[in-house]
């Protein structure tokens, strides 16, 4: 298993002539929880298999979209990329350099590359505390401005993230959901980082506060050169973000490559089944659209299944799924970014949805 | 949905001229709500005025010519040697057993009280804080450690631990402090451990350890904040539990020394002679009645006008009372909706 996922992370002849663009390469990456009992000595009855050998890479100047449902892993990947929890087994490199499971004091330089905006604008923001100090943490954990400088650094940013620089003295009560988003986008950005995680930024926003954050996010994008790792559950927005996907199922990536490729030819079933259930803004499209609706519910992490992770749920599975795990590989006919872990990928006019009759469950 | 034809409008809105750019803290908003508690501002009356006549303690004093120890034995008693009742030979509050100025034996007796009690307090916050803090952040066997502590602390018989230490080291202000401050910082510990596990899970937490924020910024400069408000109340309901504890152990015999006079040992002077001399008893009674009763209201105060929440039950309560004769809907107004004839 781990010598395919193996073959699968390295670099492709055509990804070697591009290496210098990578930014971040996530190799093999695990990360288990452990459950403990409750009894006294509390041993270790189980694992949460969380993230369970993943690669990714994200390239400079680019979007990198991580899609999947509540629970596939998403946001601890991020995490583990972004050194906030240490990680089981696998590599995360930052401009070729190993920074997995640094200590505090050795990832602190990374710090300022890499930085983190979250889901919650509620919960990401210190209630206690001034926008004016939130957003001037970093000057002040990294000793790079204070007194007068930073108060300016950052009315700059309040500038620059569509705030009233003059509100800089007021509590994060005092503004709304989206701006609250836009305060965490200066905290951010204020140490200039060369990637940004986005974890689920707009989910808690509603729609039109999300397209003047996304959009925020692209001006800021070009304007400084950064790299999103962008993670959403919303297939719509990580298309309109991203320049390449990575579908992520149950700790698994399922497929990755080119946005192109992936939203318009998808080789994997649960691609296919996750698109087909977003929901279209035109009622004409929606009636006549195929949704393939998956049985049962995504399946415990800590006793995942075996083989291919999404085989109980699959509408093309078979005896082999439930036996050997598919690589992620190139599939025939695919161009060489565009990765599938399937046995058995969908083809191109194949219809996946059921029709009663056909029902096996 | 197409994300881009949507244009960037939000700047233009929040730019808009404002008057009050200064935000409103959570402090200056409870002390808002507080002045508007009639109770807690006589609280406050209460306690600065027990303050500043302990501090002024020395000037009557001057003025009256009685020191705090001395003894009157021809004015302060009578001819069979009990103490003289208020008002007598410039006796405001009259005198204790041995002729002395029992105004002013009380007055410095909240010296002792207040600065016993605002002293432990504030050994045991900055005790209770670090302590809980550290335990509640860090986790693991630092926190298993430190709980077993507290557990521990809390789990100590008080009067026996002060009994003991009288004894062998003999009653005196040190002792008291170090007993009462001992046994006051767990019950903080505990709650500002408890409080620091649930904010150490915040978003905002792992936005500051995102940054490279150590772990001391992070529980000073993060945590702490948040835990203020729970803090300054339990705070403010230790000072009068301090200073029933000192009156306790000095009543017992056990915290300040005589003749420096503490209410505790001028109320256990008093047991023998409260049957010929009320005012013996009565007015250090009094006194540290009113001093316990007017700490207990402002701690109550500042908790209400921490969490507006509960105040604003209480306050929709009493409108919901006053509203309630007011017929739902006048008679003759015209319908808000009306259907008819519903058909096909």
């Amino acid at each position: 298993m781990s010598d395919t996922l193996r073959d699968a992370a390295s670099p492709a002849p055509l990804e070697a002539a591009m290496e210098d663009d990578v930014l971040v390469r996530v190799d093999n990456l695990v990360k288990h929880f452990p459950v403990r009992g409750g009894g006294i000595i509390r041993r270790t009855v189980g694992q949460v298999q969380a993230v369970d050998g993943v690669s990714l890479v994200v390239r400079r100047g680019q979007t990198l979209g991580l899609v999947g449902e509540t629970g596939s892993g998403k946001s601890t990947l991020a995490r583990c990329v972004a050194g906030l929890i240490p990680v089981t087994s696998g590599k995360v490199t930052f401009e070729g350099r190993d920074i997995t499971n640094l200590s505090r004091r050795a990832m602190r330089p990374f710090r300022r590359e890499i930085q983190m905006i979250f889901q919650d604008p509620y919960g990401s923001l210190n209630p206690r505390r001034r926008v004016g100090a939130i957003i001037g943490d970093p000057f002040a954990v990294h000793k790079t401005a204070s007194g007068a400088a930073r108060k300016k650094a950052v009315q700059e940013l309040m500038e620059r993230v569509g705030l009233n620089p003059e509100h800089f003295n007021r509590f994060p009560a005092e503004f709304s959901g989206g701006q609250r988003q836009r305060i965490g986008v200066a905290r951010a950005l204020a140490l200039r980082p060369k990637l940004i995680i986005c974890d689920e930024p707009v989910s808690a926003l509603d729609v039109s506060i999300q397209a003047q954050v996304l959009n925020l996010l692209a001006d800021l994008q070009s304007d400084f050169g950064l790299s999103y790792l962008f993670i959403a559950h919303d297939l719509e927005v990580v298309r309109h973000v991203s320049n390449n996907v990575s579908v992520m199922y149950l700790g698994r990536i399922a497929e990755s490559g080119p946005k192109n490729q992936v939203y318009d030819t998808a080789r994997h079933p649960y691609t296919v089944a996750l698109l087909s259930a977003a929901p279209a803004a035109d009622p004409d499209a929606a009636a006549q659209r195929r949704r393939i609706i998956l049985t049962g519910d995504v399946p415990s992490p800590i006793n995942p299944p075996s083989g291919c992770r999404f085989h109980p749920r699959c509408p093309k599975a078979q005896e082999l799924c439930s036996q050997q795990e598919p690589a992620l590989e190139v599939k025939p006919g695919d161009p060489a970014m565009h990765q599938t872990a399937c046995h058995f990928p969908v083809q191109a006019g194949e219809t996946l949805a059921r029709v009663a009759g056909r029902e096996r469950r | 949905m197409s994300v881009t034809s949507l244009e960037f409008q939000a700047h233009a809105a929040e730019a808009a001229p404002e008057e009050a750019i200064e935000g409103r803290s959570q402090w200056k908003l409870t002390w808002r709500r507080l002045l508007r508690d009639k109770m807690a501002i006589a609280s406050i009356a209460v306690i600065l005025v027990m303050v500043v006549l302990a501090i002024a303690a020395p000037l009557f004093v001057s003025l009256t010519g009685h020191g705090p120890e001395q003894a009157f034995t021809n004015s302060g008693t009578t001819s069979s040697g009990a103490p003289v009742p208020p008002g007598t030979h410039g006796f405001f509050l009259g005198t204790d057993y041995i002729g002395r100025d029992l105004m002013i034996r009380t007055l410095y007796g909240a010296r002792i009280s207040l600065f016993v009690g605002i002293l432990t307090t504030a050994i045991a916050t900055v005790a209770g804080v670090a302590v809980g803090l550290v335990a509640g952040y860090f986790g693991g066997w630092v926190d298993t450690v430190l709980a077993r502590f507290i557990d521990t602390a809390l789990a100590f018989p008080l009067i026996v631990l002060a009994l003991a230490l009288a004894a062998i080291l003999g009653p005196s202000l040190a002792i008291v402090i170090a007993v009462i401050s001992f046994f006051s910082w767990a019950g903080i510990s505990r709650i500002v451990r408890g409080q620091t596990l649930s904010i150490k899970e915040k978003e905002y937490i792992e936005a500051a350890r995102s940054l490279g924020a150590g772990p001391w910024r992070i529980m000073f400069i993060d945590i702490l904040p948040n835990l203020l408000g729970p803090v300054l109340v339990l705070a403010t309901l230790y000072i009068p539990t301090a200073v029933v504890f000192e009156a306790t152990l000095s009543f017992l015999g056990l915290g300040i020394p005589p003749p420096t006079p503490s209410w505790g040992n001028i109320l256990g002077e008093a047991q023998n002679y409260y049957s010929v001399a009320w005012w013996y008893v009565v007015f250090p009674a009094a006194a540290l009645l009113v001093t316990t009763l007017a700490f207990n209201l402002l701690g109550d105060g500042i908790r209400d006008a921490m969490d507006p929440r509960t105040e604003r039950i209480f306050a929709a309560g009493r409108k919901r009372r006053k509203n309630k004769p007011k017929a739902a809907t006048e008679p003759g107004a015209l319908p808000t909706l009306t259907v008819s004839e519903l058909g096909e």
